[in-house]
């Protein structure tokens, strides 16, 4: 057969490390994201303004010694708002997914293995929860419990669920119709051994990809609620907030905009890299890069 | 009743009776193996062979139960394989082992060779780590690979024949009394098939195997089989020792598979004008003997009557009418 | 080298000269065709023969123009007086259907799962031979009927994944007979079918063959497969052509020991069961770490210490057209086994 006879060209002689072949973009993504992520973790300790001293005389100041990104239109630090967005941008960028993939991976890989009535009710359960207008969902979210940092990435979490158990779903229907599970079965494992130890793993690296390219969509889409001021309210900078606030003074100091959007565009940009990557990755044979 | 070709000294370690799985396609019921008979002695190979379609992969899936028969019965050693229900199953089926046709599918492309090959022994029970590593050891230099260099690798940087090995060896790690193989070499070349082939009898006798080898060529079955097999559209049509089902194939089906086989030999024209066609839709198989549509010999009574096996001399069993 | 084959009269329609396939690989260049030299004269078949990695899919790719993008070519493909590797796009699409056709393995890959049959033909014809759709529609359902496909007219209507694997094969047949192509090349047509629909199929190419005088080239790894139904055979190792004669002559007195390991790993329908097969041992060499020596060496019986040493070239010393490969032919006829029917 074809496959064999390509697999046969590459057998039994030690595979070339992919990473070597992986390129500086790819770097550069990861040195962004550790870069932003260190600054956003160590906010607290790094020798920057409060991002919450307002300062009337220095308003929408150019860059200089003193602030060296300049300053917004209430006279805070823009450089320290930004790394204090950067924590709320990754925490809610991080956290949100995390809850989509886990209770995502979950249903799908049950939805797929064990197909039947099984499936049926967690694709329809998945599709009306597609279906609920998403905006609608966030202002009900907020309006009730509160605009904090836990119930938005609650909410763009939960909406995160659907894709992710699609996914996952689908990549387990395709992996069940392989002999290797059908191996597994014949040798008598239980459904929970087969789940966990043969599917799981294969599963894992597309979830991975997908789940990197959900962090970059978040950071959009919480940007977006804090622009709509749905998210985290004044004065705790975010990204979004930002440039909404930004946008009432784009003709006299743009920076105040475009600084927040620069640095939400690089951390997208930088996920959606790392996550293409991965992905190529995701076949285990040589040269699928 | 014991299958025709019948049990040949003893009670046989593997005996299928009446056995019907069906499934349902899009409304209609697709009956992809309808009363099938068959037994399997002790250490003894049978083998399986028909089109593709005709039910053999499924009866072969079916003996070990993973698809449920609609009717009949399975008997492994004494015990009823078709009423046993979960955990009693599971722990059955460390006694029967299964090889698939697409040696590569079969690997978890994601786990190392060491980790699959041990993978039965955890599922059953071996708890200790260094009796683990001992018999994954013992076994993978059994099908002629060394441990050392193999066990550390993923399934990828290997040939199709050396995925094979791997897979025998999985099935082989927990020394199993039935292994059914299911086209085993169909995916690999010709240099392999042969390696593999010999790899299977060479472990037949080493471990004490009974084989039940599922193929569709004739001339592979020939080369490991004690008693063949012949099933089309989910019926047996016969079931005769190996040699002289080769010597005077007694159903018109077995003589096309016969002839249909490429000989490396420029002077024997190959047979044209075989018996035209495929077999039909299994969904709507033709009244009376299945294979009447395609046999050159059909008469008027084989597009009424579904002809029943018969015993014939030398252990030979039939289902045709040439022989009313 | 000159590939002109002995037996062939008239001019060679089909010419490789010195052609070799180089792939870029992450271990490094892959030289999956090495030097090979052939020639195919109007309305004969050759049958190119090896182990899977052998580069005989490669080779026909190569002839074909359709290798990947990354692979370099060397070496000439002349076909009807032309070097198809200097053809722009263009023309070598106008010599396609009409001219050069081919049969994959899997025709479920090579059909388009989301166009009816009929779509798939009518479109080839409309597109060679600019007929028009009621012309097309009828001349498809004759293609169908004489690739021996029940009511023709009805599967026009229907979608590849409705047939099964051995009418799939059938219609990317019909497809690629439909312009009456001068040279039909086949990629192991049959080695995902069965048996019996191997059989039909092979006896299928082979009259079509004939009756249009149509040139073949039959890729497959099986021997079986080439000896009643080639006017040549090409036997494939490790890149390169390592035995080639008549068909007759090769069965009949096999030099490269090759060759014959090839043959003797066949199952034999008149050995006893539970005869060990002489299976050939060990596996082709790493393509991208070429031996100094003869490729076939580590797994020859005949091997010794000048095989491991020196590349033998491919020569005919005794000018019976059937040149090979080898530093200790195999001499004499064979009687290691005998050929009967059931």
């Amino acid at each position: 057969m074809a496959v064999l006879e390509i697999e046969g060209d590459t057998a039994l002689v030690s595979p070339v490390r992919k990473r070597h072949r992986l390129g500086g973009l790819f770097l550069a993504a990861v040195a962004w994201i550790v870069l932003i992520g260190l600054a956003a973790i160590l906010a607290g300790v790094l020798p920057i303004q409060s991002p919450t001293d307002l300062d009337m005389l220095a308003r929408r100041e150019p860059p200089s010694a003193a602030h060296w990104l300049g300053t917004d239109q209430l006279g805070r630090d823009m450089l320290s708002r930004l790394i204090y967005g950067a924590r709320i941008s990754l925490t809610v960028g991080l956290l949100a997914p995390v809850i989509g993939v886990s209770i995502g991976a979950c249903l799908g890989m049950l939805a797929g293995y064990f197909r039947g009535r099984l499936e049926a009710f967690i694709v329809g359960g998945v599709d009306v929860l597609l279906a609920f207008p998403p905006l609608v969902f966030a202002l009900a979210v907020t309006a009730y419990l509160g605009q904090t940092v836990l119930n938005i990435t609650l909410v763009i979490g939960i909406l995160g669920i659907p894709a992710f158990t699609r996914v996952a779903r689908a990549v387990t229907l395709s992996l069940s119709q392989r002999e290797f599970v059908v191996a597994a079965r014949a040798l008598g494992a239980t459904d929970s051994r087969i789940l966990v130890r043969e599917l799981l793993p294969n599963v894992a690296l597309p979830l991975v990809a997908f789940f990197l390219l959900g962090v970059a969509v978040t950071i959009v889409v919480e940007g977006a609620l804090s622009f709509l001021g749905l998210g985290v309210p004044p004065p705790a900078p975010s990204w979004g907030s930002m440039i909404g606030e930004g946008r009432e003074s784009l003709d006299i100091a743009p920076w105040l905009a475009f600084l927040p959007a620069l640095f939400m565009f690089l951390s997208v940009l930088s996920f959606n890299i790392v996550g293409d990557t991965l992905r190529a990755l995701t076949d285990p044979r040589p040269g699928a890069l | 009743m014991s299958g025709p070709g019948g049990p040949r000294s003893d009670e046989p370690l593997l005996s299928v009776q009446h056995l019907t799985v069906e499934y349902a396609v899009g409304g209609k019921t697709l009956s992809a193996v309808s009363d099938v008979s068959l037994a399997v002695g002790r250490g003894e190979t049978l083998g399986l062979v028909g089109e593709s379609g005709c039910g053999k992969s499924t009866l072969g899936r079916a003996v070990l139960q993973l698809n449920r028969p609609t009717a009949g019965k399975v008997t492994f050693d004494g015990t009823e394989l078709t009423k046993l229900e979960g955990e009693a199953m599971r722990l059955m089926r460390r006694r029967l082992q299964l090889i698939f046709q697409d040696p590569i599918a079969s690997l978890n492309p994601r786990r190392s060779i060491g980790d699959i090959v041990a993978e039965p022994l955890i599922i059953s029970g071996v708890k200790d780590k260094a009796e683990r590593e001992r018999r994954v050891r013992d076994v993978l230099s059994a099908v002629g690979l060394d441990p050392d260099q193999v066990r550390g690798r993923l399934p990828h940087e290997f040939s199709g024949g050396q995925c094979q090995r791997i897979c025998i060896a999985r099935a082989l790690v927990l020394e199993p009394e039935l292994v059914i193989c299911d086209e085993p070499v169909s995916a690999l070349d010709v240099s392999i098939r042969a390696q593999i082939l010999n790899l299977l009898e060479d472990m037949k006798r080493r471990y004490g195997l009974t084989l039940l080898f599922i193929a569709h060529d004739l001339a592979v079955v020939k080369a490991v089989s004690d008693r063949v097999a012949v099933m089309y559209l989910g019926r047996l049509c016969e079931v005769s020792p190996t040699e002289q089902l080769f010597a005077k194939p007694a159903h018109p089906y077995t003589a096309l598979l016969l002839e249909a086989i490429p000989l490396p030999d420029p002077t024997v024209k190959p047979a044209t004008n075989l018996a035209v066609g495929e077999p039909p839709s299994p969904l709507s198989p033709p009244p009376g003997c299945r294979f009447h549509t395609r046999c050159p010999k059909a008469m008027d009574v084989c597009r009424q009557v579904d002809p029943p096996m018969r015993p014939l001399d030398g252990g030979r069993a039939v289902a045709c009418h040439l022989y009313d | 080298m000159s590939g002109v084959v002995s037996g062939a009269v008239s001019a060679p329609l089909l010419s490789v000269e010195g052609v070799a396939v180089e792939l870029p690989t992450p271990r490094g260049r892959l030289r999956a065709v090495d030097k090979v030299d052939l020639a195919l004269a109007p309305g004969r078949t050759l049958g190119i023969v090896g182990e899977s990695g052998c580069g005989k899919t490669m080779l026909s790719r190569a002839i074909l123009q359709l290798l990947p993008k990354r692979a370099r070519l060397e070496g000439r493909v002349m076909f009807g007086g032309r070097d198809l590797a200097t053809l722009d796009p263009e023309s070598l699409r106008r010599l396609r259907g009409p001219e050069l056709a081919v049969v994959f393995q899997d025709p479920m890959t090579s059909l388009n799962p989301v166009l009816t049959i009929g779509t798939q033909i009518i479109e080839t014809l409309q597109a060679h031979l600019g007929m028009d759709a009621t012309t097309a529609f009828k001349r498809g359902t004759e293609l169908l009927a004489a690739v021996g496909i029940p009511a023709p007219g009805q599967r026009m209507r229907q979608y590849p994944h409705q047939l099964s694997g051995g009418m799939r094969q059938r219609v990317a047949i019909a497809i690629a007979l439909s312009c009456e192509p001068k040279l039909l090349v086949a990629d192991e047509p049959t080695t995902a079918l069965d048996v019996t629909v191997q059989a039909q199929i092979l006896d299928l190419l082979a009259r079509e063959q004939q009756r249009r005088h149509m040139a073949m080239i039959l890729i497959t790894h099986d021997l079986g497969v080439v000896a009643g139904r080639t006017d040549e055979v090409a036997v494939m190792y490790a890149g390169r052509i390592v035995e080639r004669a008549p068909t007759p002559a090769l069965f009949a007195r096999m030099r490269m020991p090759y060759t014959e390991a090839l043959l003797a790993a066949i199952p034999k329908l008149d050995s006893a069961p539970h005869t060990a097969l002489p299976a050939i041992p060990g596996r082709p060499p790493d393509p991208t770490r070429p031996l100094p020596g003869c490729s076939f060496a580590p797994r020859c019986r005949y091997a010794d210490e000048l095989c491991g040493r020196a590349k033998p070239a491919l020569e005919d010393p005794d000018d019976a057209g059937a040149p090979y490969a080898c530093w200790h032919p195999i001499s004499g006829a064979r009687t290691s086994w005998s050929a009967s029917s059931p």
